[in-house]
């Protein structure tokens, strides 16, 4: 399950912030889930889990976009997708920059476009309960 | 308290636990394309391997990768995916490749795609204990080159070159950087020596960079390629010894 390993690094992230931030624990996450991964929320949401607790995660999800660099039109993900054999769209799923590979331009079939939005994971919000004695980043 | 992040990229926080059993990373780069990078790479890998060690082996010339053609990856060898992904192992070597995603089909990525590419790769790949991770890395100094100091910080560059002033002209620049950088190379192959020409020795010393040893061209190389006994059977990697066994004293 590679929703694992992104999972982790969430983690990892939000870690790092609260220990910068000086926070005593973590209630929330906000979680940004690029459409281009196509991650499954649940095994992600079940990843996180075994190690949050109690820590609510908000996943907010956010469509994929793209924009021809040559003559720049720009499309959407979800359309591209219903064309897109199985094995592609899951070999964009463990490399999102795969699209490069196997996507083109609807207008010029260029593959020199850019991914406006919608990559892949992003840490978006950490809420918790800062603890004043600690320093900030101890 | 609520802290707004607006988007902060998880992924390198867990790079550096990934690679953490990893005794070293050396990747394998030069200044100019064709001179050898990617057979020296394989050999390099094989021969550790074959000296009892642990390797890992690592295509990041997502562009153009080659390796899975020299080490002759069979048709089903794909990375396990469990908790992330586990590179396959061949010939004893674990072995992770863009190509397994991207096939025989071009991979036209601009920089900021490809430290993208480069940084899912090192977060989500599994290598568990290595005494080495060989790295062979696209030619110059360019995203490759420093993603790869910002993102595996115990790196320890081998350079390549060939006798030939071009190449060496492109490799002082890569050395300066490095230098700059407080990057310690390992030293230098000179690899495809066709006479017994100081020039990259005496290059070598005036850089305060080792000489690892002289490679001589190999005429038998090409046919080698996609069969590694029959590369470790070369008149190449039986000249590469010397640099096989600088890096095993490393341990």
């Amino acid at each position: 399950m590679h929703e694992w390993a992104l999972a982790e690094a969430v983690l990892r992230s939000a870690e790092e912030v609260a220990r910068k931030e000086g926070l005593s624990r973590i209630d929330e996450l906000v979680v940004r889930m690029g459409e281009l991964q196509q991650i499954d929320p649940e095994s992600f949401d079940f990843a996180l889990r075994q190690t949050l607790g109690k820590t609510k995660v908000r996943i907010e999800k956010e469509s994929a976009v793209f924009r021809c660099r040559p003559c720049g039109r720009e499309w959407s993900f979800a359309d591209a997708r219903k064309a897109m054999p199985a094995d592609e769209a899951e070999f964009v799923h463990f490399v999102p920059e795969m699209a490069h590979t196997y996507l083109r331009c609807p207008k010029c079939s260029s593959p020199d476009f850019e991914i406006v939005r919608g990559r892949g994971v992003w840490l978006d919000r950490v809420v918790g309960e800062r603890d004043e004695k600690k320093p900030r980043g101890s | 308290m609520r802290k707004s992040l607006a988007g902060l990229d998880p992924r390198p926080s867990v790079i550096e636990e990934r690679l953490s059993s990893i005794g070293r990373i050396i990747p394998v780069t030069g200044g100019k394309g064709g001179i050898g990078k990617s057979v020296m790479s394989s050999c390099l890998a094989l021969c550790l391997r074959k000296s009892g060690a642990k390797v890992g082996l690592l295509d990041l010339d997502f562009s153009s990768p080659t390796l899975h053609v020299i080490l002759g990856a069979p048709k089903g060898c794909f990375p396990k995916e469990e908790k992330g992904i586990i590179p396959p192992e061949l010939h004893g070597i674990s072995f992770m490749s863009m190509a397994f995603y991207s096939g025989d089909r071009p991979a036209p990525l601009r920089g900021t795609d490809f430290s993208n590419a480069m940084i899912e790769l090192l977060a989500i790949t599994r290598w568990g204990p290595l005494d080495f991770l060989i790295v062979d890395m696209p030619p110059g100094i360019t995203d490759a080159t420093l993603d790869t100091l910002r993102l595996m910080k115990r790196a320890q560059p081998v350079l390549v070159t060939i006798p030939s002033r071009l190449a060496l002209e492109t490799l002082r620049r890569m050395v300066r950087m490095f230098q700059d950088l407080r990057v310690g190379t390992l030293g230098a192959v000179e690899n495809m020596c066709r006479d017994t020409n100081p020039l990259v020795r005496e290059e070598m010393a005036r850089l305060q960079v080792g000489y690892l040893c002289e490679v001589r061209f190999d005429p038998s190389l090409e046919g080698a390629l996609g069969d590694p006994q029959k590369l470790l059977e070369t008149r190449a990697v039986r000249d590469l010894e010397p640099a096989v066994n600088a890096l095993s004293a490393l341990g």
